[in-house]
């Protein structure tokens, strides 16, 4: 009897995993002793890292987007029909228009989402970039701007944990180069009591700011925006002033994670080697969805997919176990406008970031096209 | 009745123990406990002048020769 495997979730996690399996089971596929089936909720397929630049109109909005069915290989059915009740006990997945798909395997891939109603007057008083929208008001925000006080707030927990510290070299070198940063303060909060979660990260943030002028603050875990006198408040009972607030709102799993019981907050309990959801030894959970605590970040998803397909693959064609998620995380660090860095590490070795070069920021502007070739399961 | 629940951050650089923790506090109710195990020296200094900042309870701290457990009970 045929196979099933069931991906819900149709971001870069899920593509991988189908493109990547696809690759791997193409004969299995063939004959009809496999088959694979997404579950989506849009039609396009966002590049999220790509989001960064547009505050900054350093990127085209077209150049973020992709039609989801032509990133994924033609031999994967895509609905566009969100789940709404996971059954790992019935093996079954429910969607919104009814229909209940059957697997003999399942890989959850339902991602993060941003939370900004979570905190009082955030939504009302707040930017970000982390979505489209999001990232348009803020540059039409910063095109008006013309000093004063910027405060670069940052909440738990988030995904792509660098970016908070990119948004602010950048918009460093942004406002300098408009000739603003006589007449502006930029302050940046952190949740801990460092400036990034990675030591040397910390370690080489804290002399660049204070280099630039950037004024920081740590140990702040927002408690509530007023939008109208325009103040941001911790829960460590410290109030700041700003005329532009950009804000890294807390996140939140998917909502069906949680109306299915399969977790908290939406992050599904998870072996950290095995990638399996715990109790369950045919449903993997990949990227932002896991509870592993481990950087929720597109090359966490792309190194636990890489794993994934190779176990699935193993599983089905071999009835054995391939290998373990050796915890490798590696993100690229903008640390302005001409210049970046990289950090990766793994659960046993620790991040050593390097000095940054031009050339480390060329290799992420081209990183931004070549995204399309890891989603394609080709990089 | 009060829960507890565990996050295992032996090993974790990133986010670390104490974002964990604060991610996690926000997901409990008043009056849970948080066991964090952590590799990271740090974490038993850090947790407690944090929790001590915002008003939660520090139920202990314990070193356990390769890691240390830190237990936290939400207080508002």
């Amino acid at each position: 009897m045929s196979k099933r495997i069931l991906i819900v979730g149709g971001g870069l996690a899920g593509t991988i995993i189908a493109n990547g399996l696809c690759r791997q089971l193409g004969k299995q596929i063939r004959k009809g002793d496999i088959s694979i089936t997404m579950i989506g909720t849009s039609d396009q397929h966002m590049y999220q890292p790509g989001l960064l630049y547009v505050p900054f109109g350093k990127i085209r909005e077209a150049e973020l987007f992709r039609d989801q069915r032509k990133v994924l290989d033609r031999r994967v059915p895509y609905h566009i029909d969100p789940a709404t009740n996971i059954d790992v006990d019935a093996n079954k997945v429910t969607t919104q228009s009814g229909k209940v798909h059957e697997y003999d395997y399942l890989v959850i891939a339902t991602g993060s989402r941003l939370m900004p109603q979570n905190i009082p007057g955030m939504e009302e008083g707040a930017h970000w970039f982390y979505d489209l929208n999001g990232a348009r008001k803020m540059r039409d925000a910063l095109a008006e701007f013309d000093g004063g006080k910027i405060i670069v707030n940052v909440n738990a927990p988030h995904k792509c944990p660098v970016a908070p510290l990119e948004i602010t070299f950048m918009l460093y070198d942004y406002l300098n180069e408009k000739g603003l940063m006589d007449k502006t303060e930029i302050t940046y909060t952190y949740p801990i009591g460092r400036l990034h979660a990675l030591e040397p990260v910390a370690e080489w943030a804290k002399p660049a700011m204070e280099k630039y002028g950037i004024k920081y603050e740590t140990f702040f875990n927002t408690k509530e925006v007023d939008p109208v006198a325009k103040t941001i408040t911790s829960e460590e009972g410290s109030t700041l002033p700003y005329d532009m607030l950009v804000t890294i709102p807390p996140h939140n799993g998917a909502e069906v994670i949680t109306s299915s019981d399969l977790g908290v907050g939406g992050w599904v309990p998870t072996d950290k080697q095995k990638l399996l959801r715990e109790g369950s030894d045919n449903v993997f959970i990949c990227g932002d969805t896991t509870n592993i605590p481990i950087s929720k970040a597109g090359s966490t998803a792309h190194f636990e997919a890489d794993t994934i397909i190779d176990n699935l693959t193993s599983l089905l064609t071999e009835g054995r176990w391939a290998r373990n998620y050796d915890g490798k995380v590696f993100c690229f660090v903008e640390t302005g406008m001409k210049e970046g860095t990289y950090v990766w590490f793994d659960y046993t070795t620790p991040p050593d970031p390097g000095p940054p070069s031009q050339m480390i920021h060329w290799f992420k502007l081209a990183y931004n096209r070549l995204y399309w070739l890891s989603a394609r399961g080709l990089l | 009745m009060p829960e507890k629940k565990t996050i295992d951050a032996r090993g974790a650089f990133c986010p670390g123990p104490l974002m964990e923790l604060i991610a996690m506090l926000k997901l409990v109710q008043i009056g849970d406990d948080i066991e964090v195990l952590s590799t990271d020296k740090g974490t038993a200094m850090d947790v407690p002048e944090w929790v001590a900042k915002v008003g939660h309870e520090m139920v202990g701290v314990e070193d356990k020769g390769d890691h240390w457990s830190v237990v936290v009970r939400k207080a508002k």
